[in-house]
C-alpha cells in the first residue's frame, strides 16, 4: 500500500510577532495551570501557608513579645513576625526553583524541549508561580500576626511584606541551583533543612550578640542581608550598607550558579 | 510557500558515537534517509540498532557526532521552535500531579493551539479519564495521553517511539485509525516499533536499521519480495542477524533518492 505524499504539509515559518504572541499565550496558560497544581499540593500548603503562621502563633505570641516595644508603635512580636514571614517566603521560592530539577528528573523538561516553549520561559513560569504562592504566604502570615498581637506602623506592614516577598526571589535562584546540585529524590527535604540552618546561622530568628565570632560569621550568610533588610522598616535605625552588599553578592552568586547549570542542562545543537 | 517542498526529514551521513567502557560505541553509523511529506514510515530494527538515538537527533535532543539532519529544510531545534514537530517518546515526559486534561491543555497552549482539546482526548480514548491525575493512570493510559499530547500539537511531522506499548488491542486499533486519519490530511508520521504487524499493516514504507546502518528501505511488499518470504518477520530476521553485519544487501530504490 502506498499513499500519495502531500506536499502542502509544510507550513510557512511563522513571523516573529506571531511567535511572540503565541508565546505570551502559552506562558499565561502554563502559569494558570502551574498555580492550580501548586495550590493542590499538600506539601506547598503545609510549608508555605500553614507552617509560618503556626510558628508565629507558637513562638511569637507571648506577653513578653507583644509588650516589649522596640520602636515607636512597634513591638518585638512584629520583628519576629517579619522574620517568620520571610522564612516562609524563602521556603516557597526555593521550593519553586528546586521544582525545576524535580521535574527534570521526571523527564518533563525533556518533553518541554519538544515544544516551542523556550527553556527560560519554563523557568520563568516556575519562579512566577512560586512567587505568587510566596505572596499569599506572606499575606496570610502577616494577617495571623496582626491577629496575634504584632504591632508596627502601617507603612512598616507594607514595606516589610514587600521586601520579604521581593527578597525571596534571590532564593528562587538558590533553589534552582540546589536542585541541580543535590540528589533529586530528596532535594526538597534537604532544602528545608538547609534553609532552617541558614536562617539560624544568619541570625534571622535570634540575632547574635555583637562582637562574638558567631555574629561575625552570620554577616556572611545569605539569609543575613535579607533578614536585616526586611526588618529595616521596623526600627528607626540608620541605613546600613552591609546587608545590601550581602544580598546583592548572594543574588549574583546564586543567579550565576543557576544560570551556569541551567545552560549546561539545556545546551542544544 | 516554497515551490518544491523540503523533505519532512533529510538525514545525511548521520553518525552518533557514545563513550563506552572500551572506547567509543557507534550507535548510528552513517545513516542516509529522506522522508517525504505525508508518508507514514515504520522505523524497524532490533534493540540497540540506533532507532531511538536517530529519533533523538531528528528532534534536536542529541547533537550528531557527524552528518546533518534537516527537518522541513531547517535545523531540528528551529523546526521544533516553529511547532512543526511533535513526538511521543517511550517513557517519562509526564508530571504526575497534573490531570490528564491539564496536561493536554498545556501542550496545546505551548504549541499555540487555541481550540477545544476534548476532541483530541476522545480520539486518544481518554476523554472519560480527563480529570484523573496522571500519576494514577495505568501505563496504557499514559501512553494514550502521550498520544493525545502529540495529536493536540497538530504538527506537520509526528515522531512516535514504541507508541502502542502497553496498549490493549482496542487501544492499538483506535490509535492507528487516528494516525491514518491525520496522515491523509498531510501529516508525516515516523514510528519506531517492535510490532512488525503494525509496520506491515499501517506503514507506507518500512525502513530497517541494524547496527546503526540502513539495511532495507521500501514498502512491506517490496521487502517481502526482497527476502522471498511472505512474512515481514523473516525479512527482519534475515537482514538484522548479527552475521549480516558488513554484508551488502540490495536496498530498494525508494528512499535512496536524496
Amino acid at each position: 500500500m502506498t499513499s500519495v505524499p502531500h506536499p502542502e504539509a509544510t507550513r510557512p515559518t511563522p513571523g516573529t510577532s506571531v511567535r511572540s504572541a503565541a508565546r505570551g499565550g502559552a506562558i499565561r496558560t502554563y502559569l494558570r495551570l502551574e498555580l492550580r497544581r501548586t495550590l493542590r499540593d499538600r506539601r506547598t500548603l503545609l510549608f508555605s501557608l500553614l507552617v509560618p503562621p503556626v510558628v508565629f502563633l507558637w513562638v511569637g505570641v507571648s506577653s513578653g513579645n507583644t509588650a516589649t516595644e522596640i520602636g515607636p508603635g512597634t513591638n518585638l512580636a512584629a520583628s519576629l513576625l517579619v522574620s517568620i514571614a520571610l522564612f516562609g517566603a524563602l521556603l516557597t521560592a526555593s521550593s519553586g526553583g528546586a521544582g525545576v530539577a524535580v521535574e527534570r528528573a521526571q523527564g518533563w523538561t525533556r518533553q518541554l524541549r519538544l515544544t516551542p516553549l523556550e527553556p527560560w520561559a519554563y523557568v520563568l513560569v516556575k519562579v512566577l508561580a512560586s512567587m505568587a504562592v510566596g505572596a499569599v504566604s506572606v499575606l496570610v502570615t502577616f494577617a495571623v500576626g496582626w491577629y496575634g498581637g504584632a504591632r508596627m506602623p502601617a507603612s512598616a506592614w507594607v514595606l516589610c511584606a514587600l521586601i520579604a516577598w521581593c527578597g525571596s526571589l534571590v532564593f528562587a535562584a538558590f533553589g534552582l541551583l540546589m536542585g541541580y546540585l543535590l540528589p533529586t529524590e530528596s532535594v526538597l527535604r534537604f532544602l528545608n533543612l538547609i534553609l532552617v540552618v541558614l536562617s539560624f546561622a544568619g541570625g534571622m530568628f535570634l540575632p547574635f550578640n555583637d562582637g562574638t565570632v558567631l555574629a561575625e560569621v552570620s554577616r556572611f550568610m545569605p539569609t543575613y542581608g535579607l533578614a536585616e533588610l526586611a526588618r529595616a522598616p521596623l526600627g528607626g535605625g540608620t541605613f546600613e550598607l552591609l546587608p545590601v552588599i550581602n544580598v546583592v553578592a548572594w543574588a549574583a552568586i546564586f543567579c550565576a550558579g543557576a544560570a551556569w547549570r541551567f545552560r549546561r542542562d539545556t545546551a542544544r545543537m | 510557500m516554497t515551490s518544491t517542498p523540503a523533505p519532512a526529514i533529510a538525514v545525511t551521513g548521520l553518525v552518533k558515537e557514545f563513550r563506552g567502557p572500551d572506547g567509543p560505541v557507534r550507535a548510528v553509523d552513517g545513516l542516509d534517509l529522506v522522508v517525504r511529506p505525508g508518508e507514514i514510515v515504520a522505523f524497524l530494527g532490533p534493540n540497540g540498532a540506533g532507532k531511538t538515538t536517530t529519533l533523538d537527533m531528528v528532534l534536536g535532543l542529541t547533537p550528531p557526532t557527524s552528518g546533518t539532519v534537516r527537518v522541513f529544510g531547517k535545523k531540528p531545534a528551529r523546526a521544533v521552535a516553529d511547532g512543526q514537530v511533535a513526538a511521543a517518546l517511550q517513557d517519562g515526559g509526564l508530571l504526575r500531579d497534573f490531570t490528564v486534561l491539564e496536561t493536554v491543555e498545556l501542550t496545546a497552549a505551548l504549541f499555540g493551539r487555541t481550540g477545544p482539546v476534548t476532541p483530541f482526548l476522545e480520539r486518544a480514548g481518554i476523554a472519560q479519564i480527563a480529570r484523573r491525575k496522571v500519576g494514577k493512570c495505568s501505563g496504557g493510559q499514559q501512553q494514550r495521553l502521550r498520544f493525545a499530547m502529540a495529536l493536540v500539537s497538530e504538527p506537520d511531522l509526528l515522531l512516535l517511539d514504541e507508541p502502542t506499548t502497553g496498549m490493549d488491542v482496542q487501544g492499538r486499533r483506535d490509535f492507528w485509525t487516528a494516525i491514518r486519519h491525520d496522515a491523509e490530511a498531510g501529516r508525516t508520521v515516523v514510528f519506531a516499533t517492535h510490532y512488525l504487524q503494525e509496520a506491515d499493516t499501517y506503514a507506507d514504507r518500512i525502513v530497517l536499521v541494524s547496527h546503526g546502518r540502513l539495511v532495507a528501505d521500501g514498502t512491506a511488499a517490496e521487502l517481502k519480495a526482497l527476502a522471498g518470504s511472505r512474512s515481514l518477520e523473516d525479512v527482519f530476521l534475515a537482514l538484522t542477524a548479527d552475521d549480516a553485519r558488513g554484508a551488502t544487501y540490495p536496498t530498494t530504490a525508494e528512499g535512496a533518492n536524496r
